[in-house]
């Protein structure tokens, strides 16, 4: 089943395009990888498709529903959470709240119910808190639940960023550069954990990532990017002897 | 919370009550009107801390949603007659010259009038941040102040408003302050109260998290602007004079001064330091007077006590950013332990 397409999406900021054409397919259930150099756009792809950018050109589709012009916080309603790249947690607060937070979308009650605590509100406000616990269980992070969650350890945060994501309910998990500045040890943890959350959740993740271990180890499919075009779209080895991938990642030899 | 907390907590309560009792018979009027407006002051801070510390909203428009608390429940308050004395130059408008209604109504029609105000100002301005907001809600403040200024049939102009019934007395003050502070511990620690906070921490991040910022932040105003209006219309039933002049950007900027000190984003510290801003500022006006350094006779200068608050406010904000109590609740264990002569065995704060 398609989950998410996007129909020749282009950003363009002044006279720079950033992302020229991209036509991107997720089915269920799949991990595909977005990669590319630096710069080459996949950040902006993220944003677009969560609605931070409008795209200059193109169409966004979610389960066949256009969300092109949705603002963010509905795009996340429907099912579409992502993480960031430079970690974005609510600093200040803890680690419970950072979870709780994530549940507030689907709320019923309204500020009347929740401010006078009726039983709607109560009931609703347990089941978040359950939630979030059973979330920070699986995580791993039960145990600093009430530390501030800027005072964590940064593989820590990664993982309470996807937790928070998952917190909203998704069905499609947008991972931007999950295992960035992580050693080969969480590197190898972070794979496993990605998949598990994927079957566990049953989830469809599309993630942008540099580190080819986890690349290679998980994604079925592979989009590469370079200034903002796909230059290769196709299953990992497909991707590995690519010459066009290799040209933009190693350079191209001109003396050759 | 344990079961000592509680009776700690039932038992300063009580004894609070018995020193309003005690301070609403036998202490004289100067005093009375200081705890009342520690008590007004309360409020007023507390709804600022909501949209400044605890959404994350750098606004400056309190004085002009007092404003129109103060004036609405002056105009609704003042008897048929004193508002015939009152406008002399112009009479005021036809179906106000009549309407009388109790303290209770009026007040309520302040703070609902108030928070329609900040809904109408929130709605077009909140998509502003920072700076940008600060400005476009101070702006808004000095156009309320000049409307009133110039609308002689009803607020009576630069006259302002006299002999207003001076209702509000201790029971009130703190009665409405202590639903303020109810009404705000319920609200932060709702999911409504975090969605605020995770606003505060990280906009980005709290709208790919499915939080609707512009609802969200408008909730918060409109809610603020309410209490504003509220603490506004006691203040001139206390005061029993207002006039346009008194709401000027001073006004925000002591309410600032309370929330900045006290710690923007604690509804304990706020509290705290509406008490110690407004009973320092009592107790400095020896400041106020010519003051003989042996050397030196500095003359009387009005005002001279305020450059204390504001030389307290930079170095609050220089070398202790986060005031009295950060975004931390007062804590019987904390208070506890700083009390007690033996060190505590609880390193850390830890349970």
């Amino acid at each position: 089943m398609e989950m998410l397409r996007t129909d020749s999406v282009t950003m363009q900021f002044g006279g720079l395009t950033a992302v020229k054409d991209f036509n991107l397919v997720l089915n269920k259930g799949e991990i595909v990888a977005l990669i590319g150099p630096n710069g080459a756009g996949k950040t902006t792809a993220f944003n677009m498709i969560t609605g931070v950018y409008v795209p200059t050109k193109g169409k966004i589709y979610y389960k066949g529903k256009d969300i092109t012009r949705m603002p963010p916080h509905n795009i996340t309603k429907l099912g579409i959470a992502r993480t960031f790249q430079n970690i974005r947690l609510f600093k200040d607060l803890s680690v419970l709240d950072n979870v709780m937070i994530a549940n507030h979308l689907h709320i019923k009650s309204n500020l009347f119910e929740a401010l006078l605590r009726l039983p709607k509100y109560k009931n609703e406000d347990k089941k978040m808190l359950k939630k979030s616990l059973d979330l920070l269980e699986m995580v791993g992070l039960i145990d600093v639940r009430n530390e501030r969650s800027s005072s964590l350890p940064y593989g820590m945060q990664r993982r309470l960023e996807i937790a928070r994501a998952l917190a909203t309910n998704p069905e499609v998990l947008l991972l931007d550069e999950p295992a960035a500045g992580m050693n080969p040890k969480e590197t190898e943890d972070l794979t496993k954990f990605i998949k598990q959350i994927r079957d566990d959740f049953d989830l469809t993740i599309f993630m942008i990532e540099h580190h080819m271990q986890v690349v290679m180890g998980i994604s079925q499919r592979i989009y590469v990017f370079d200034y903002g075009i796909t230059i290769a779209h196709g299953s990992p080895s497909e991707i590995q002897n690519n010459q066009r991938v290799i040209e933009a990642y190693l350079g191209v030899d001109n003396n050759a | 919370m344990k079961k000592r907390d509680y009776y700690l907590t039932f038992i300063s309560l009580t004894l609070l009550v018995i020193f309003l009792f005690f301070a609403d018979k036998y202490m004289d009027a100067y005093i009375v009107r200081i705890l009342n407006l520690c008590a007004i002051y309360t409020v007023l801070g507390l709804s600022m801390n909501l949209i400044n510390g605890f959404t994350g909203l750098f606004s400056l428009g309190h004085a002009g949603f007092m404003a129109i608390g103060a004036y609405t429940t002056a105009i609704l308050t003042l008897s048929v007659n004193a508002k015939a004395q009152n406008f002399f130059l112009e009479p005021i408008a036809a179906p106000l010259a009549n309407i009388v209604l109790p303290f209770f109504p009026s007040l309520l029609l302040a703070g609902i009038l108030a928070a329609l105000a900040g809904f109408l100002i929130g709605a077009p301005a909140l998509r502003l941040k920072g700076d940008y907001l600060a400005i476009a809600t101070l702006g808004f403040a000095e156009i309320i102040r000049v409307i009133f200024t110039n609308t002689q049939n009803i607020t009576n102009g630069a006259l302002g408003l006299k002999g207003i019934p001076a209702y509000t007395n201790l029971w009130w003050s703190y009665g409405i302050a202590a639903f303020t502070v109810l009404f705000m511990v319920l609200l932060i620690n709702s999911s409504y109260g975090r969605a605020f906070k995770a606003i505060r921490e990280d906009e980005i991040a709290a709208e790919s998290m499915g939080i609707n910022l512009f609802k969200h932040k408008v909730m918060s105003f409109t809610i603020g602007a309410f209490f504003a209006g509220i603490g506004g219309g006691l203040l001139g039933n206390l005061l029993g004079t207002i006039d346009p002049a008194m709401f000027k950007f001073t006004l925000t900027f002591n309410i600032l001064l309370i929330i900045v000190l006290g710690g923007m984003g604690s509804i304990t510290g706020t509290v705290i330091s509406a008490f110690v801003v407004t009973i320092s500022q009592e107790a400095l006006r020896f400041l106020d007077q010519p003051i003989d350094l042996g050397f030196m006779v500095i003359p009387g200068v009005a005002g001279m006590r305020m450059v204390v608050f504001s030389i307290l406010l930079m170095l609050v904000v220089l070398f202790y950013r986060h005031g009295l109590m950060g975004t931390n609740e007062f804590s019987w264990d904390k208070l506890l332990n700083a009390l007690s002569f033996t060190k505590p065995l609880l390193k850390g704060g830890k349970k």
